[in-house]
This record gives structure tokens, sequence and C-alpha cells, in this order.
């Protein structure tokens, strides 16, 4: 039994300094030395200054101005989706989409909760987008993922039906044709892992990037 | 639903088969303590931690020996961890805390010491508002290695008690925890963390990063070393994100190739064990016989979640969303999953989550619809045996499989027999009252956390409404007590206003019913499972004959599923009713 528990004891002090501090440090020298860009984050910069990471989905909004302060909810401004920009997808982190905490929203399939925050992502969608599409936008016409939320709050990709519709908005805003921005649309897809993984998707930050550095003077 | 989201679905089974074959024949070198390729790298290592933990390997322990060990190594496993969570700030010398995080509470970190420890991985706190990088690798890094290691050689013991011949040794528990460690868990790992820092998961000990977003907002990045934890996540099927959305954060999961790669680096090590244990009993048929009971079993489950989530929910029709696929767009129910993985990818993930007790989601499985939402359920409803946890899975089905042949025994009139053994009154005593325990754990905390005002204090009132909310505490505690850890996430035990833990408090109550669910539903069964293995290991082995029933063909697979659903529907058919099942057949809302 003693010899037991000193095998025990002394067992779980040399697996946690092996495994614990050992395997990760090895790991981190390894990927720091091999693929620094991505063990990193894969951080952007636009002059010099840090706007995000390549795979983290963030709130493409402006602040909302009163009276020349920003405005406040919960301690937090109140910001309006910049229409000069492709919108991420609907988050449930709070707040936005641009805090370090992530959580799930949660929102259950039979909840009157959801068919309410459907409802109002639906209409700010169409708000935002309607007006520029040919047609119209009804619920019907609008892509899954521009309604629901996504899983991680920082999903930095939406869906190509997506991007098609908000493609309408951003040339008209932008005085570009909607075959450059449809371009951009073919080069900033992501393809399926593989070929065959998951689905395609438009990543939100490096289109807008690329948007930006097209017609810069926009606003 | 489309063609590609089944071809990923059945790709992923062909190649997962393919890998664990041969990686079964590796385990059985592994175990029985035959040459191995990677022996020539590792014998040393080896040797050098018998000499500093003071093992003697040729010394074979009986079953009362084996699991005294594997008791103490836990408990030390338990106050270390402890002691490591509730002194964080004391480790702020390392220069691992770049947050200041201070510690969660005392009942908060009770939770979360026997959530990993009991291979669990269920979650109250999220990790980058809680944890320091110290807390995650020395902490709870350790303990995704052991406790998978320790649900490994349970199953070993448990075979070699099966397939001896004499004796009363199963093994010992130490060699067996070393050899796990060393020449099955850490060279995956090492490969796997870094292929996944090349597809853009994290790995560094930075602060968090402060972005100014191009609309002039500002964007707070978490950091920190995630790869080299996801990696030993999902391999030990443990499950603990090292964010609080787990693998549907882009840091952990970052692309679809990513999601494939989790999703087999956790069915890996289940499934070759089947194998393993084919080779070890000296007939491949028998593992033949159990993959085909887990793969029938799996193939219904995720076709199921995959045709209810492509269906859409709802609360979308609702609203007036059209779910069908369309140019551009999958459709289906997206709430709550990530573009880049889809319905088929979520679908699946979530699947393979939930046979195994690794408990990862790479989707808010609350968000599921009714249907999809019970997927997971029937998962855990069968008690982890569709592949089940490393380790926990095999020794878990081998329970099963003794308790068809004593049904199969009755029923054409023989002596039950198993590989030539007996089975007899106190083997079938022992397999009832480990089959029994997990759910009677789930179904006893989940009716006292429903009837008290103490565990409804834990329900997500804003979201949870009708029968959501009691699926939420009926997932809570049955994801616990199957040591699972995926949650509805509603479902909290920890008040955290602010990163970082000032002025958080846990929910007492739900902390504590919680820890001793998942200790007690992962103990007792192990204790269990080593005592049919010390009741089997010394009997003698009858040559069968014309009588003896056969335990490798079609036939015994039927039986064998059908007295898993038995178990399983008999016991928690009158629970699901109330949550999931009224949730996918209304469509209602509530």
């Amino acid at each position: 039994m003693r010899k037991d528990i000193i095998t025990s004891a002394i067992g779980i002090v040399v697996l946690t300094v092996l495994l614990g501090i050992i395997y990760p440090l090895f790991i981190t020298g390894v990927s720091q030395v091999a693929f620094p860009g991505n063990a990193n984050g894969q951080k952007v910069y636009v002059d010099g200054r840090l706007v995000g990471s390549k795979i983290i989905g963030q709130n493409f909004a402006d602040i909302v101005y009163k009276n020349g302060k920003p405005e406040m909810s919960d301690g937090n401004p109140v910001t309006t989706p910049d229409p000069h920009y492709f919108q991420t997808r609907p988050s449930g982190t709070d707040p936005a989409d641009n805090d370090a905490a992530t959580e799930f929203a949660n929102y259950g399939p039979n909840s009157v909760v959801t068919k309410a925050a459907l409802v109002a992502n639906i209409q700010a969608y169409i708000a935002l987008n309607g007006k520029y599409y040919p047609g119209g936008l009804t619920a019907a016409k609008i892509p899954v993922d521009a309604a629901d939320t996504s899983a991680s709050g920082v999903d930095p990709e939406i869906s190509i039906a997506n991007a098609d519709i908000q493609a309408y908005r951003i040339a008209a805003i932008r005085h570009l044709s909607l075959a450059t921005v449809d371009g951009l649309i073919s080069k900033y897809t992501l393809g399926r892992g593989l070929g065959f993984s998951g689905e395609p998707g438009v990543d939100v930050l490096e289109i807008n990037l690329a948007l930006n550095r097209l017609s810069p003077s926009t606003r | 639903m489309t063609f590609l989201g089944w071809l990923t679905i059945f790709l992923f089974v062909g190649l997962l088969t393919a890998f664990a074959i041969p990686f079964g024949s590796y385990l059985a070198a592994v175990y029985t303590g035959e040459r191995t390729i990677l022996d020539p790298v590792l014998r040393v290592p080896e040797r050098l931690l018998y000499r500093i933990l003071r093992v003697d390997p040729n010394n074979g322990q009986n079953w009362k020996q084996y699991a005294k060990s594997l008791i103490l190594f836990s408990l030390f496993g338990w106050l270390l961890l402890y002691f490591i969570l509730r002194t964080q700030t004391l480790w702020n010398f390392t220069g691992l805390n770049p947050m200041h995080f201070h510690s969660a509470p005392w009942n908060v970190t009770f939770n979360t010491t026997s959530s990993f420890m009991t291979n669990t991985n269920w979650q109250y706190y999220g990790g980058e508002t809680t944890m320091s990088y110290f807390s995650q690798m020395a902490g709870l890094t350790v303990q995704n290695w052991l406790s998978a290691g320790v649900g490994i050689v349970v199953a070993v013991a448990l075979v070699r008690g099966i397939v001896s011949r004499g004796g009363s040794s199963i093994g010992n528990f130490y060699q067996d925890m070393i050899r796990t460690i060393l020449y099955v868990l850490a060279p995956l790992a090492i490969v796997y963390a870094i292929l996944l820092v090349f597809q853009g998961s994290i790995q560094n000990f930075s602060g968090y990063l402060t972005a100014h977003t191009i609309t002039g907002l500002t964007q707070q990045l978490g950091m920190g070393p995630v790869a080299s934890q996801e990696a030993i996540k999902m391999l030990g099927t443990n499950g603990g994100g090292f964010f609080n959305t787990n693998s549907a954060h882009p840091f952990e999961n970052p692309t679809g190739f990513t999601n494939f790669l989790e999703m087999l680096s956790v069915l890996i090590i289940p499934a070759a064990l089947v194998f393993m244990y084919g080779k070890m009993a000296g007939n491949r048929r028998q593992g033949y016989a159990i993959y085909a009971t887990m793969m029938v079993m799996f193939l219904g489950a995720v076709s199921v979640a995959y045709i209810a989530e492509a269906h859409g929910s709802p609360a979308q029709h609702a609203a007036g969303l059209h779910t069908a696929v369309i140019h551009g767009s999958t459709g289906g129910n997206m709430e709550g999953k990530e573009q880049r993985f889809g319905i088929a990818g979520s679908a699946l993930f979530d699947t393979v989550t939930t046979v195994t007790s690794c408990g990862a989601v790479n989707s808010a499985i609350e968000s599921f619809t009714g249907i999809g939402g019970a997927v997971p359920f029937a998962n855990l409803s069968a008690s982890e045996v569709i592949f089940g946890g490393v380790g926990t899975g095999l020794y878990s089905i081998l329970l099963y499989v003794l308790l068809a042949v004593f049904i199969g025994g009755l029923m054409v009139g023989r002596t039950p027999e198993y590989l030539g053994k007996k089975i007899e009154a106190r083997e079938i005593k022992l397999v009832s009252l480990g089959i029994l325990i997990t759910p009677l754990a789930a179904l006893f905390c989940t009716a006292l956390a429903t009837a008290s005002k103490a565990g409804r204090a834990s329900i997500d009132t804003a979201v949870a409404h009708g029968p959501q909310g009691f699926s939420e505490t009926f997932y809570a505690y049955l994801s616990q007590a199957n040591n699972n850890g995926s949650a509805f996430a509603g479902y909290t035990g920890f008040i955290q206003p602010n990163a970082g833990n000032l002025g958080s408090h846990g929910i007492t109550f739900a902390d504590l019913l919680g820890g001793f669910d998942m200790v007690f539903a992962r103990y007792a069964p192990i204790l269990f499972a080593l005592a049919v293995a010390g009741a089997l290991v010394g009997k003698r082995i009858s040559p069968a004959g014309l009588g003896t029933m056969r335990t490798d063909n079609p036939t015994f697979v039927v039986l064998l599923i059908g007295v898993i659903i038995l178990v399983g529907a008999l016991t928690f058919f009158p629970a699901l009713l109330l949550g999931p099942i009224v949730q996918g057949l209304t469509p209602h809302l509530y």
C-alpha cells in the first residue's frame, strides 16, 4: 500500500511535468518555427495596425453617435451595420462578436424566442439589402446562414448565396460593377476541406479588405 | 441534404475502418508486450519511467490490486488538479497567466476537477474567461491524457481477464498506463497537434490581442496553447474545449479538413481497440462482430441526425425561412452551426462526439432540431457502447456482450459460455450492476434537479421554455453520468459576470450534484468491469462444441443490438418522451 501511494504520487508529478509542461512547450516550439503565422492567429495588419484575424469573424459596424457622443447600451456602444461592407453572420456572442469571450446563442428549435430572433435578423437583413436586390427581398429568399446565429459567434465565413445577395448593395454603394464584386467573391471563397468536407464560404474580413483596396475613398 | 454530405459520412466510415484495423494490431502488440515499430525510440524512456516510479513491470496484479492502484492514481490526480486550479494566481510567476485570471470558486472547481479526472470534461466555465494558460496546460491537459489512459487500461485489463488461460494477473496498472501514454497517445498527439497548427490552430503564450477594426470598433482575440490541448482532447475522447465554444471556435477547428481530422481522431482509438480485442482473443471475428454492432447503430444515428438537421426547424419555418438546398447554400437548420462545416459536417461531428464520451461540439446541440437533438440523447442512453470513450466503450460493450450471451444461453437452454468460459451467477450479477449504475445515476440526478428549486435555478429561462427546460436538465445529468461532457449549454452552474472570475459564484447544487454524478458513474462501472475481469481470469477454457452459441456471426450481432436498445429504451424512454421527443413531434413553439 505504501509503495503504491509513493508510485502514484510520484507518477502524477512526473507525468504533469512531462505532459503538462514539456509536451505543450515542444509543440509551441515546433509550431513557432514551422508555422509562425498560423500559430500566432493569422493576424491581419493594415498600415501597421492590427485589424483582426483572418479566421475570426468580426462585426463590420459603425458606432452610433448621439449628440456627439457614442450611444451606450449596457456599457457597450450601440452600433449599426456599415453598408459599405459585407456583413458577417448573426452572433450569440455578447457584445456583438468583438469580445474574446465566445458563447453559443442556444436558441432552441421550437422556441418563440428563436422565432423572434430570426424575425429580427431577417428584418435587419432586408432593411440593409432589400432595396438593392432586384425584385426586392422576402424572408423566403434569404439564405439560412444570414438569419441563423453561428455556433462560435465568430464565424469568419458566410455562404456564397448570402454573399451574392449582399454583392448588389456593395456594388451600388461603392459604385463598382456587379461583375467586379462577384469576381472578389469567387476569389475569397474558401473551398471544402480535401475537396469534400464541409461547405465553401466567403471570408468576410478578407473580401472587405480587398474592397477597401479597390475603392478606398468610400466614406 | 446533398450528395457531398452523404459522401462525407460514408468516406468517414470507410477511412475510419481502414485506419483502425492495422492500428488495432499495433495495440495488441503494445499490450501483449510484443515488439512494435516504436520500440527502438521508446524503450529507453519507458524503462526510465519504470525506474523513477519504482514500477516492476513483471509484477502482475490481481483485479483488486489493479483497482487499488487505479483509484490511488486518480485520487492524486484529482488533488493536484484541484490545487492547481484553486491557486491559479500563485503560478503567475511562470508568465502563463497574461490576463491575470483569478481562480474559479470552490464549487465550480470541484465540478471541473471531477469532470476532467473522469474523462467527462463537462464545463460550467468558459476557458477563455476563466483559465490561465498554466491551468489549461499543467492542469487540464494533463488529465486529458491521464483520464484517457485510465479508460484504455481498464478495457485492456478486462480483455486480459476474458482471454487469459489461468492465473490471477490482469496486468500491471502502472505499466499499462505508461505504455498507453508513450506508445499510443503520444505519437498520435504530437503529429496531430502540428497538423492542426498547419491548418490554422494557434499555439502561443501571448496575451490576448486587441484589434482595431476597419470600421473603428475594437475586437479582443483570445490566444493560448490551443493545438496541443485540442489534439489530446479529441484523441482521448475528452472534449473539454480551450474556448467556450469548443470545436466551433475557428482557433480550435479552423477548416473543413480539420473538422474531418478531428472526427477521425475521436473514433480511431475506440475503433482500433475493438480490433485489438479480436486479435488478443485469437479470433478476429469476435472483434468484427462487435465492430459491426457499433457501426450499424452509428450509421443509424448519423443518418437520422443529418436528415433531421437538413430539414430545418419549426422556428425557422415559422419565421418564413426556406430551408431547402439552394445555389450557394445548403439550407437546413444552420442555427448554432458554422458555415465551414455545414449541415453534414455538424451532424456527423456531434454524432461522433456523443456516441463516444468525447463531448466536444462544433455546433450548438441545444439548437439542433427536436429529432436531431434526440440523437445525442439516444447515443447517451445507449450508455456509450457505440464506440464509446477510449477504453470505456470496449469495456462497456463487453459487459453487454456477456449479458447477451447470458440471455442467448437462457433462450437455447444451455449454460452460457463466452470464448469457452462459463458465465455464471457471480459474473452476471457484476455485469448487471455495471450496466445499470450509469442510468441509475443519470435518472436519479435528473429527478432531483427537476424536482428541487435549487436544481431549477440552473435552467436558462431566457431561451429554454416548456420541454426545453427539462431537456437541458436531463441532458446535463445524462451527459455527466456518461462522462460525455457535451451540453445543452444553456444549463449552468457558474455565474460569471466578468472575465477573470472577479465577482463570480457557482451554483453549489448543480456543481456538486454533477461532480458526484460524474465520479460515481465513472468509477463504479470501472470497479465492476475489473471485478468481472477478476472473476473470469482464472476460469478454465472449455473447447467449443456443436451446441456452443456462436458470438461471431450476424445472429449474435442482431441479438446484441437488441439487448442494447432494449436496456436503453426501457430505462430512458419515459424521460426522453418528456423532452426531445415532445419537441421533435410538434411544430408548436414554446
